[in-house]
């Protein structure tokens, strides 16, 4: 029990966080209409491409001869980039044919 | 100072910009600024992440990251440019997929590079977190894969399901969650084979797990993955102790969870039930099959003189409208019937595409504008004043079984009422049942009309009628 106290003291911030982002997370999200559903999911890929932020870190820190490392990371980058890019374009293509209103 | 200052204020604004740019997404005439906002964000969150000072020694390897964007960014920036709109659900289970796998990756280098030795023992927490996000990321990854196959079609609907599937799918979950809590406790002592053997184990469950579901309750599977490719993201922040990670995924994992709750409403399904699956099982019961009812015919010059002189119409989409192509042609007739002062509304569906939200888009292509996309209850309403329902590809998401027949396996899914519509059109090549193999007894009503035909064949022809007068 003491362990959680003390893991529960040490990480205060990151639980606050943690669920003041689900509780805000819930909240925009239900007010997004269900037209805009697919959008909503691709844009979720675009913004879940946040993961490349680890990828960045990971080859930074590595070894230049660490190969196992830089290999992998730099596959996570090429993973996360094409969530990021793909996600946000596509989300873009479909959010300007809703645009056009009624002439 | 400062440096780290501007560093911190990269990620917090990028954090913002996500949420700010999730809100704009709740009316279609700002979600492109959201949209782009959040990329922005994105933007300022990888700039923060290039440059930080918080990794102790780098030797930073700028080539090996700026050439993996370059590539991500590039094959990203194609496939989005050349994506159908009806490829959208393909497209977005490859892209969770790809969180996933990234997720998954991030975690495996951590995990090995503890079992070589080349980096310390993790702590309890560290370990926890690692491993998780290797279950999670591996699930996602296999998990959407083999979602993707089965929405392009690759593998059809219980190719693999062994016999009692979802008995072994069980019990490799338990042995799965079993066998993290075993290398927990054994800590860095597990070593590389154990550990190449966890991460298999995920993989394998991610890929079993989507098996024996149907396709039609795609949408709801999308949606999960949807929502475990950010929780894969939100572990990985944890893993590097980033609360920009951390908020990116937590906010995609909340997207995918309500999106999987909706889809499971608009099927009346438990979750739990959509992955055990069996739909359209023991549905023998279904009325509409006693005696000879015959459905009465409507020809195509009586249907096109009735719509051009009601007062408004809504046509009820399903995905055989998108299967045909006729998305284009459907407006085409709106457009003729509008230049006539007849009211044309579209009443969709939450399930009516293959992912939440598919139809809209698809409608939106064809220039429908958004105010005339009716969500469910929107149209239920309309319906009630409504002159016609033209009923173009859908099936049973109009059977009114789900209301009055307790012996139907849809009985309780939340249906468009088109029967409270004045007169009802369904346009359908056949009498054969829908997707889940379904008898609709509203072919039978007294309101319903049938003109049978290919449906962008059938609109088509309309179209002609309709010019001509």
């Amino acid at each position: 029990m003491d362990t959680f106290f003390v893991f529960f003291d040490k990480y205060l911030i990151l639980i606050y966080l943690l669920i003041f982002t689900i509780i805000l997370g819930f909240e925009v999200i239900s007010k997004v209409p269900t037209v805009l559903h697919t959008p909503l999911m691709s844009g979720a890929n675009a913004i879940s491409g946040v993961v490349i932020i680890g990828a960045i870190l990971l080859v930074r820190a590595a070894d230049p001869n660490d190969y196992f490392s830089l290999g992998l990371g730099f596959f996570g980058v090429v993973l996360g980039m094409t969530n990021v890019i793909g996600g946000f374009v596509v989300t873009d293509r479909m959010l300007e044919m809703f645009k056009k209103k009624k002439k | 100072m400062a440096y780290d200052f501007f560093i911190n204020l990269g990620y917090l604004v990028g954090a913002i910009a996500f949420v700010w740019g999730l809100r704009l997404l709740s009316s279609p005439d700002t979600a492109r600024r959201g949209n782009i906002l959040a990329g922005i964000g994105m933007g300022l969150a990888i700039l923060s992440a290039l440059f930080t000072r918080e990794i102790a020694a780098p030797s930073n390897n700028y080539a090996w990251i700026l050439g993996g964007m370059v590539v991500g960014g590039v094959v990203g920036g194609f496939a989005a440019k050349k994506v159908k709109m009806t490829d959208m659900p393909q497209m977005v289970s490859i892209f969770n997929g790809l969180g996933g796998a990234c997720a998954v990756l991030l975690a495996s280098v951590e995990l090995f590079l503890m079992y070589k030795g080349t980096t310390a023992p993790a702590s309890n927490g560290q370990l926890g977190i690692i491993l998780g996000t290797v279950l999670i990321g591996g699930i996602t990854f296999t998990g959407s894969m083999l979602a993707y196959t089965k929405l392009h079609g690759s593998i059809w609907d219980n190719t693999f399901v062994l016999p009692k599937h979802n008995l072994i799918n069980n019990i490799l979950l338990v042995g799965l969650l079993a066998f993290a809590v075993y290398l927990f406790i054994l800590g860095s002592a597990a070593g590389t084979t154990l550990g190449i053997l966890f991460l298999a184990l995920a993989l394998i469950y991610g890929a079993s797990f989507v098996i024996p579901i149907g396709g039609a309750d795609m949408p709801v599977v999308i949606s999960l993955l949807n929502s475990f490719s950010g929780l894969s993201a939100a572990a990985a922040g944890l893993i590097y102790g980033n609360n920009m990670m951390l908020v990116g995924g937590i906010l995609v994992g909340a997207s995918g969870t309500i999106l999987t709750v909706l889809m499971c409403e608009a099927m009346n399904r438990s979750l739990l039930n959509v992955l055990i699956g069996g739909f359209g099982g023991g549905g023998a019961s279904a009325k509409g099959a006693d005696g000879e009812q015959i459905a009465k015919e409507v020809s195509l010059s009586d249907a096109a003189i009735q719509l051009f002189y009601s007062q408004s119409v809504v046509v009820i989409p399903g995905y055989g409208l998108a299967v045909a192509q006729a998305q284009k042609i459907v407006k085409e007739v709106d457009d003729l019937l509008s230049a006539n002062g007849v009211e044309v509304r579209y009443g969709i569906h939450p399930v009516a595409g293959r992912m939440p939200g598919h139809m809209n888009v698809l409608l939106a292509e064809a220039d429908v504008p958004y105010d005339k996309l009716l969500d469910l209850d929107d149209a239920n309403n309309a319906l009630k004043s409504a002159d016609f329902a033209i009923i173009v590809g859908a099936n049973d998401v109009v059977n009114p079984a789900a209301l009055d027949d307790p012996g139907s396996p849809i009985y309780g899914m939340p249906v468009l009422e088109v029967w409270n519509a004045k007169h009802v059109i369904v346009l359908k090549r056949s009498m054969n049942p829908g997707y889940a193999g379904i008898q609709n007894p509203l072919f039978f009503h007294d309101k319903n009309r049938m003109l049978f035909g290919d449906a962008k064949d059938t609109m088509t022809k309309l179209a002609s009628e309709l010019k001509g007068m």
